[in-house]
Parts: structure tokens; C-alpha cells; sequence
């Protein structure tokens, strides 16, 4: 097996006794897409930026591709380089023009020629459609658009892993349809992604495996088609209940 | 007829020893913003540090230097110094010393502003692209904390142009002493000349602060984020 990330027991708490996260144990493949789907609290998103080393975790290791890595290491950002990560608010640095945005961290951090790493930020963003933007700056862009730039600016790192964490959700629902393709895009390319959604219908698109989280710990675990289909648990059904308006009786 | 009070504006030396007074009024404002913008910087920094005490000091410092008149300041220092320490420093030296303690002061607030304005996804998304913690001050966080800060930095100059005037009472002779003397001097030959004085003193500070004033606006619309 290829495993890219492994997680073992891993366990976090913001305050104490009040566990966010309990024993989470988790593997991804190469190549492979995870949507992580819950209710709101469950504690995806923290699990993500667990995983992006963002958050302390009290148990447990996080092992990628067959380094155990941590907070504290002292090479902390090189193995971050390896987990890209795009946030819901997309957080383009606003000072910068889309370009500059894209080639800050291969040119300052990676050290790679400015000339070479620019014609491979051109090539992303002709992918996603946005080849004319490059010289624009954030506020000229809309939501979509800006988190299409968060993705190359992800992209050109040559993450191993790609995590998304609710990248649509603050976005108006036209836009969200442009960024999910660049996404599906990805998959079938075969980028390895963990991804927090709240949207079903590409969760059910986009996923090798769904992972269904509630109260901090890992619920049901499947493949798309089986989970949406014939959901395991009570909780699951309850929730996926939550996206059937006509199963509401008034 | 009398004469017009304008003409005692070119009696001599008059206007030029105007502008010179007004030089060292901007000498002693442009040096202590200087060093009020490089010891605010890390002031800013200081301030948004967690430690209570830290806060604390910083606070009080402040408000300090808010709630006292840069008057009585001044004499603080010009003659506090002189008469208990007995250091004989010129007016224009004590000058410098009190707006950059004023100035420092505003200038870290304004600079711990800048910096808690900024979002912590800038801090994150900067780490997550893999990027340490200089690198992501460097480039990330500071970049945009100056922009945030150009507008209120300039006005501040601004402000501390004007107060300058204030140092004539420590015996400095900058563009208002100047006048005064003028007017002084020709009280007999003219009476008049003090509006007329006074009015170019007005229109000299003008064409002084309005570009400033200025520029702040261009470059709040200019780096609007």
C-alpha cells in the first residue's frame, strides 16, 4: 500500500476534559480523495488543521509518507510544503497581484528560479480559467475566482496531499460550481486531497471514500456510493436526512 | 497713506529668516517622526504581545503621554534636565527628545492597530505554504501592516508640524518666534504687519501640511485592501 498520511489515536482538546477530537484513526492513499462530512462542531475543520500542523494535538502522531511530523520539528515548514492547504475565506495576500500572490512562497521559500516557477503558475491558471487575472489583485476578483487562485497558489508547491476546508462555503452558489470542477478536475488527475464539505451532491462527485464525523470522533466510514446510498448508522441517516427538504412533514 | 503691513515681509532678510524658522520647525518634526516610526515599529510589535505585564507598561505609557500636554513636557525635559541633572541640552535637542516620546507612543498604537487588523488566516495561510515566522512577517504581515499604516502615519506628521509652534516657549526660534520678532521690530513703522505676518505664517504651514494631507488621502484610496 501507498500510504501518503497516516494518523494514529490522535486526540485534541481546545479546553480541557472537552475533547474536540478523540482517537482518530486515519489513512490516506496516494491518489486517493476523503470527503470528511459531519454537522457543524464536529470537528472536521480542526482535523484538517490538525493534519496541516496549524493545531497542537495532545495523543496520537501524524505520520506522512513515513515521517512522523509535529508542530515542534525543527523542518516544520518543509513538511507543511508538502500539505497544501486552502481555507474557506481564501486568504490571498492582498498586497500582491495574483501572480505575485502564486510565486511568493516557490520563489522565497522553495528557492526556485522566478522564471521557470512563473511559466508553470501561468499553466495553473490557464487551467483554472484565469490566465487574463494574472495581474490583477484580490479585490478585483470574485469569491470564486479568488479560491481558484488559493488553489494554484496551493498547487505549485507540489503539495503530496492537498486539504480543502469548506472552500465553497462562503461562497454565493453560481461560484461554488467553477471552483468544485477545478477540484473534480484535480481527483481525476489523481492529486491525493482530504477534503470538508458541506456539499453532498460533490462529495458524492468527488470522494474514493467518505468519512462521516460527529462529536469528535469518526462515526462511519465508506465508500461514496455505499454511504449515500445505504448509510450505516442512525446518525448518518439523520444527517444526510438534514439535505431532503421534500422528507420534511409539516 | 499708510503703508501696507505686506511690505515689512520684504524689509531686509524677512522672508527668507521665515522659512528658515520654518526649516527648523519641519528639522525638529520630520527627525522625531523618524525615530518615532523606527521605535514605534517594534513598540506596535511589543504591544501585541499576550504578557499582562508588558501590556501593562506599555498602557500606561501611553496613556501617559496622551494625557499629559506636550508642554509641560517639554519643560520636563528642557529644564527638569537642566536643573537635576544638569545636562545643558538645546531647546531644539529637548524638542526632538519629547515628540519622539509622544510620537513613539501614538506610533505604536497605531502599528499594534495595524498588526491586529490583520487577519490570523494571513498568519496561517503564509505558514501553511511553508513559510517561518520571519519570512512570514517579511513578507506577508509587515508589507500590509505599513499599508494599513501610511494614511494615519502621515497624519500624525502632520499634527506634530503644527505642534512644533510649542517649542518657542523653550527658547527655540522656529517660523511663529521668527514672525513675532518681525512683527516685533517694525511695531512702530507698521502696526499692521502682525496679521499680515501671521497670515503668511498661515499659508507657509499650509503649503507645508496640505501635501501631506494630501498624500495620506491618495494613499488611503491607493492601498485600499
Amino acid at each position: 500500500m501507498n500510504e501518503v498520511l497516516q494518523v494514529k489515536h490522535l486526540t485534541k482538546s481546545y479546553e480541557k476534559d472537552e475533547p474536540v477530537l478523540k482517537d482518530i484513526n486515519f489513512n490516506l492513499q496516494k491518489g486517493e480523495v476523503v470527503v470528511i462530512v459531519g454537522p457543524s462542531g464536529c470537528g472536521k475543520s480542526t482535523f484538517l488543521r490538525c493534519l496541516n500542523l496549524l493545531e497542537p494535538i495532545d495523543e496520537g502522531s501524524i505520520v506522512l509518507g513515513g515521517e512522523t511530523i509535529g508542530r515542534k520539528d525543527k523542518n516544520v515548514h518543509q513538511h507543511r510544503q508538502k500539505i497544501g492547504m486552502v481555507f474557506q475565506s481564501y486568504e490571498l495576500f492582498p498586497h500582491l497581484s495574483i501572480i505575485n500572490n502564486i510565486l511568493l512562497a516557490p520563489v522565497k521559500v522553495q528557492k526556485r528560479d522566478r522564471k521557470e516557477a512563473e511559466r508553470e503558475a501561468l499553466a495553473l491558471l490557464e487551467r483554472v480559467g484565469l490566465s487574463d487575472k494574472k495581474d490583477a489583485f484580490p479585490r478585483q476578483l470574485s469569491g470564486g475566482q479568488k479560491q481558484r487562485v488559493a488553489i494554484v497558489r496551493a498547487l505549485i508547491m507540489n503539495p503530496e496531499v492537498l486539504l480543502l476546508d469548506e472552500i465553497t462555503a462562503a461562497l454565493d452558489p453560481e461560484m461554488v460550481r467553477e471552483v468544485l470542477q477545478v477540484v473534480l478536475k484535480l481527483a481525476q488527475e489523481g492529486m491525493t486531497m482530504a477534503i470538508v464539505t458541506h456539499e453532498m451532491e460533490f462529495a458524492k462527485a468527488v470522494a474514493d471514500r467518505v468519512m462521516f464525523m460527529d462529536q469528535g470522533v469518526i462515526v462511519e466510514e465508506n465508500t461514496a456510493k455505499e454511504f449515500f446510498a445505504y448509510p450505516k448508522t442512525e446518525r448518518a441517516k439523520q444527517f444526510l436526512n438534514t439535505f431532503h427538504y421534500e422528507a420534511l412533514e409539516i | 497713506m499708510q503703508d501696507l503691513g505686506i511690505q515689512v515681509l520684504f524689509q531686509g532678510r524677512n522672508f527668507i529668516r521665515l522659512w528658515e524658522g520654518l526649516w527648523v520647525t519641519l528639522r525638529i518634526a520630520v527627525i522625531s517622526m523618524a525615530f518615532s516610526v523606527l521605535l514605534g515599529f517594534f513598540l506596535g510589535m511589543v504591544m501585541t504581545m499576550h504578557n499582562r505585564a508588558v501590556r501593562c507598561i506599555t498602557r500606561l505609557y501611553l496613556e501617559t503621554v496622551r494625557i499629559l500636554p506636550q508642554l509641560v513636557l517639554l519643560f520636563l525635559v528642557y529644564f527638569g534636565a537642566a536643573k537635576h541633572l544638569g545636562i545643558n541640552m538645546s531647546g531644539e535637542t529637548a524638542a526632538i527628545i519629547v515628540f519622539t516620546f509622544w510620537g513613539t507612543a501614538e506610533m505604536g498604537d497605531l502599528v499594534r492597530g495595524a498588526l491586529i487588523a490583520t487577519p490570523r488566516h494571513q498568519y496561517e495561510s503564509a505558514g501553511g505554504l511553508g513559510m517561518n515566522t520571519l519570512q512570514t512577517y517579511f513578507y506577508v504581515i509587515i508589507p500590509q501592516t505599513i499599508r494599513r499604516l501610511l494614511p494615519p502615519a502621515v497624519n500624525l506628521l502632520t499634527r506634530m508640524i503644527k505642534t512644533t509652534s510649542l517649542v518657542v516657549l523653550i527658547g527655540v526660534v522656529e517660523v511663529v518666534k521668527v514672525g513675532k520678532q518681525i512683527i516685533d521690530a517694525s511695531r512702530y513703522q507698521t502696526p499692521t504687519a502682525a496679521l499680515w505676518i501671521y497670515g503668511v505664517i498661515f499659508i507657509m504651514y499650509f503649503i507645508v501640511c496640505y501635501p501631506f494631507s494630501r498624500l495620506s488621502l491618495w494613499l488611503e484610496k491607493k492601498y485600499e485592501i
